[in-house]
């Protein structure tokens, strides 16, 4: 087989040639400006750029718009080729929201394991005091890959689960612009070769903030860390746009707002901040990509520049950008409490609404992150209320969780118990939250490991644990069969216990002083001991993450036949068969009642085949 | 009924006991500072609300959990309960009304903790690439280690001449980044030492390769150990003699009733006390010469300062203890204190 018929291989050559084109275009304008050729970063910045945007040209995420504006024809039908092997559509552009999805899911999931493994590796210099194997500079570039990678990662998996279940949730047949779609997906895979590429061009000391004027001084890499969130933020812009577009627009039948599947809220939530938030983490990255190549002093105070003005800029979107890692997980809670204690979800309303709260008041609160920077004194009081604010909406969603399992019937397969899990990690991490909200709390707080643990925990509660929930629960629908039960029970009972010790003791060796994102630690200290259970726990939980891989790749070729509606649930997906038909539904389907009434006999949520009820 | 009962007592004796085993657990350092003291009482409240919520969630849900959980051989679905408007009502105002309760006292608490005292020490903090220094213009003196006097506030003032770096004493809790950029980026921080000891001060914000060793020694000492400091910095360093009448200020007392500081004590500061005029008791003034200083020490009274007591040195019968020598290196050390 042609190996060119890979969209994926020939999107690599096309970046591999364009970065070429694009260091000889730099060197060719400063010849002409009178300037040296050669001089590595303007040279190689501009390489990057070309390369990534020739990546999107390579794959053909962007071929039909060509075709239109030269005048062409294009096929709205995008049957797959029957005699190709149906994994080859993973590798090429294509329109179906399912595939789309997995491209997120899968690309997610490798993104998760890059940025483990970078933890893994220094978690064990962290072992125990004193210099391992690391050397300081290896150390702050893996530490700030494993952030910024893990963003991406979870990035990504939220676009696998917005892609994939929402226009299933609402009765379409695909999402609003299946090309933007695509592209949405592709312009993360330069984005991420170019993070990666960091690492060979001197990597990055300046964690995933990147503050300048540090990151002013850093290496090289620091400049493709910046390249990298570009294209990545880029595809959230593009993604929310057409989430929002798809929920506002394509509903089926019937499907109110507030008949929604309570993900779908959720999805809406997120898309709105990802649409408006994102710029300005863009905008920030790229003031400090001009004030590096152009020495445009944006940030330096000695000549007119302001230092702290990045943060503003940064945490405005970044605050929220938190929302928008952990409302798509905490819509998974909400929407697979019910169907495993068999009871309406409580409150949908107030969960709903919640959602949107969360998501608005998120916007008020970005100098929380700020107490200690020496931003004007009279913003820390003001802010410190708003963020007090956000406990509130959050605390709806637990009351409502807890409203919705109590008299039910509860029963617990692996997705329940990741969900459960979820509950309590996501609670811890809310809870721990308040301190770093009060300003006074904050000044001892802040860059410590309390934060480095406050912070898992709402990542693993938030969307972690969701995530893992929702591809043990939906893995039957994607693949048609089912995954090992023991093994999803085996993959819990690691990593609940592992990561509650290990992001527990990360607080309390913050609280007694241990700093955030150092390379080695005082043994003066006494805390060689919780640093080796930290390191422990961590590798129990990348065990446990294997043994998920291992269990959804085997079981995708050779697991149980998975039919009919294996969760009792209502929501329509699970009303057709498995794995879904290539158009969704069969016909326009239409819905009649309510999405959680479980318990209620004879009520319905869908109409599969309103024509025929129709008729009678 | 009876679920929520029993519920509830175990919502009480859950919060109960991690409340104790949070504030049991000795989670916060040493405290060395005004400031912490206050900070850590916010910590406490903090404490109570994180066991109280905690509880609250988790006991419904693991008591659900047994009790609600789905047994061998039933079907069917559960009650089918879709939500309750009071409640919701109840589970929003409630906590709202606790939130703004916290931040009116994180308020307060940072009133309190950056409370301003007139006769701060200042202390001018530079920060670079790896090092940290310190100026005190008082005294003319530059460290690489911050000394700083028990019980008294010091006014930190702070500029970093490359990144920004961040100021963090565990044991004094608060923390300030230190900005690049001149004048109009330099930052202040207040802290009161309140326990003689040992620290470190290390950088908490990421600031390049070295970023992790970026650590300095902070001594905090009564007040004559600060000055005892203040002259190692400076005095002995230029003449045996004036260091010899540090050490008698310090072995035979005087430091006690002088300041070399600046601040008034029992007796007149040291400080600056040579060469100036001297006010005494009835109106009439005096230029503080050797002469007046030695005839201060042999005979206390002749000359009283205005408002200071007499009888109190003359007690001490110093003419008596003093040698001829001795005397003049304590004169000798006054006057490098102009
Ligand atoms: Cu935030
Ligand atoms: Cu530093």
């Amino acid at each position: 087989m042609n190996l060119l018929s890979s969209g994926l291989v020939r999107g690599l050559l096309a970046q591999t040639l364009g970065t070429s084109v694009g260091m000889a275009f730099v060197m060719a304008v400063r010849v002409a400006l009178g300037l040296p050729a050669w001089n590595r970063e303007p040279v190689v910045v501009g390489g990057a750029l070309v390369g990534a945007i020739a990546f999107v040209f390579g794959v053909g995420a962007v071929s039909d718009w060509m075709k239109l504006a030269r005048g062409e024809q294009i096929s709205d039908d995008h049957t797959p080729d029957p005699d190709k092997p149906a994994w080859i559509r993973y590798f090429n552009v294509d329109y179906d929201h399912k595939v789309i999805g997995i491209q997120y899911g899968v690309t997610s999931m490798i993104l998760l394991l890059v940025a483990g493994l970078f933890a893994m590796i220094f978690r064990t210099e962290l072992a125990k005091s004193g210099m391992q194997f690391l050397p300081p500079e290896v150390y702050n570039t893996l530490m700030s890959l494993h952030g910024i990678v893990m963003i991406g990662s979870i990035l990504l998996g939220v676009g696998a689960m917005s892609n994939y279940l929402v226009p299933l949730m609402i009765g379409a047949n695909d999402m609003a612009f299946p090309r933007l779609n695509s592209l949405a997906f592709w312009v993360n895979v330069p984005g991420i070769i170019l993070l990666l590429s960091s690492l060979f061009l001197g990597g990055f000391d300046t964690g995933w903030t990147g503050y300048p004027p540090n990151s002013v001084y850093a290496a090289l890499g620091v400049q493709m860390f910046f390249l990298g969130v570009y294209f990545i933020g880029l595809s959230s812009i593009l993604g929310s746009i057409n989430l929002i577009v798809t929920i506002v627009r394509m509903r089926a039948p019937g499907m109110t707002y507030m008949r929604m599947p309570i993900f779908v809220w959720a999805a809406l939530a997120t898309a709105l901040i990802g649409f408006t938030a994102t710029q300005l983490i863009g905008l920030s990255f790229q003031m400090v990509i001009l004030e590096r190549i152009f020495d445009m002093s944006f940030f330096d105070g000695t000549d007119g520049g302001n230092p702290i003005l990045f943060q503003h800029l940064f945490w405005f979107y970044s605050h929220p950008a938190v929302y928008v890692f952990v409302l798509p997980g905490l819509g998974i809670i909400s929407e697979l409490l019910p169907v495993f204690a068999r009871k309406p979800l409580f409150g949908y309303k107030w969960v709903a609404f919640s959602s949107m709260g969360i998501a608005l008041v998120g916007f008020f609160v970005w100098a929380h992150h700020m107490f200690t920077s020496g931003m004007a004194t009279y913003l820390r009081v003001p802010f410190m209320y708003s963020t007090m604010l956000v406990a509130v909406p959050t605390g709806v969603k637990f009351f409502s969780w807890v409203g919705t399992i109590w008299r039910g019937k509860i029963s617990f397969p692996t997705p329940m118990l990741f969900t459960l899990g979820a509950v309590v990690v996501f609670l811890i991490g809310g809870l721990t939250g308040p301190p770093n909200g009060l300003v006074a709390t904050n000044l001892h707080l802040h860059d410590t490991y309390w934060v480095v643990g406050h912070f898992h925990n709402t990542m693993f509660g938030g969307f972690i644990f969701p995530f893992f929930a929702a591809i043990y629960f939906w893995f039957p629908k994607m693949s048609g069969r089912k995954y090992s039960e023991t093994l999803g029970k085996l993959h819990f009972w690691l990593m609940f216990p592992a990561f509650l010790i290990m992001s527990l003791v990360q607080m309390r060796v913050g609280l007694l002083g241990m700093r955030r994102r150092i390379s080695d630690y005082d043994p003066a200290l006494g805390f060689d001991d919780s640093h080796m259970v930290i390191t422990i726990a961590g590798f129990v939980i990348g065990v446990s993450v294997l043994i998920m891989v291992w269990n959804l790749i085997r079981s995708a070729r050779r697991g149980e036949q998975a039919t009919g509606n294996l969760w009792n649930s209502r929501s329509p997906e699970w009303q057709i068969p498995s794995p879904v038909p290539l158009h969704n539904y069969e016909q326009p389907i239409a819905v009649v009642g309510k999405p959680y009434d479980y318990g209620l006999p004879g009520s319905v949520y869908v109409d599969m085949n309103p024509s025929a009820s129709s008729d009678k | 009924m009876v679920h929520f009962v029993i519920v509830g007592i175990l919502v009480i004796i859950s919060t109960y006991f991690v409340f104790n085993g949070l504030v049991n657990a000795d989670l916060l350092p040493e405290q060395a500072s005004l400031q912490a003291e206050a900070i850590d009482e916010l910590f406490n409240v903090e404490w109570f609300f994180i066991a109280f919520f905690f509880s609250l969630i988790v006991v419904f849900l693991l008591y659900s959990i047994v009790v609600f959980r789905r047994k061998p051989g039933e079907e069917g679905d559960g009650d089918h309960i879709e939500g309750n408007t009071k409640l919701e009502i109840v589970w929003t105002v409630i906590p709202l009304g606790i939130v703004i309760y916290l931040a009116i006292l994180g308020a307060q608490t940072l009133g309190k903790i950056e409370a301003r005292d007139p006769n701060a020490l200042e202390i001018n903090v530079v920060a670079s690439r790896w090092t940290w220094s310190f100026e005190y213009p008082e005294y003319g003196v530059t460290s690489a280690e911050l000394a700083l006097p028990v019980d008294r506030q010091v006014l930190l003032r702070m500029r970093s001449t490359d990144v920004i770096h961040s100021f963090w004493v565990p044991e004094f809790r608060v923390k300030q980044d230190v900005l690049p950029g001149g004048e109009a980026f330099v930052r202040e921080l207040r802290l009161t030492p309140s326990e003689i000891g040992e620290y470190k001060l290390r950088c908490a914000e990421l600031c390049g390769l070295q970023h992790t060793g970026m650590i300095a020694n902070v001594v905090v000492t009564d007040a004559f150990g600060f000055n005892a400091w203040v002259m190692e910095q400076t005095g002995c360093e230029d003449s045996e003699e004036v260091c010899a009448g540090f050490q008698w200020a310090g072995e035979y007392g005087c430091t006690s009733c002088h300041t070399i500081d600046g601040t008034a004590s029992i007796g007149p500061t040291w400080r600056g006390l040579f060469g100036s005029n001297v006010p005494l008791e009835g109106g009439a003034s005096v230029v503080a010469d050797e002469n007046f200083i030695r005839e201060s020490i042999l005979d206390p009274d002749a000359k009283i300062h205005e408002g200071y007591l007499p009888g109190i040195m003359s007690a001490q019968n110093f003419a008596d203890r003093l040698s001829a020598e001795q005397i003049e290196e304590l004169i000798a050390f006054i006057k490098s204190l102009e």
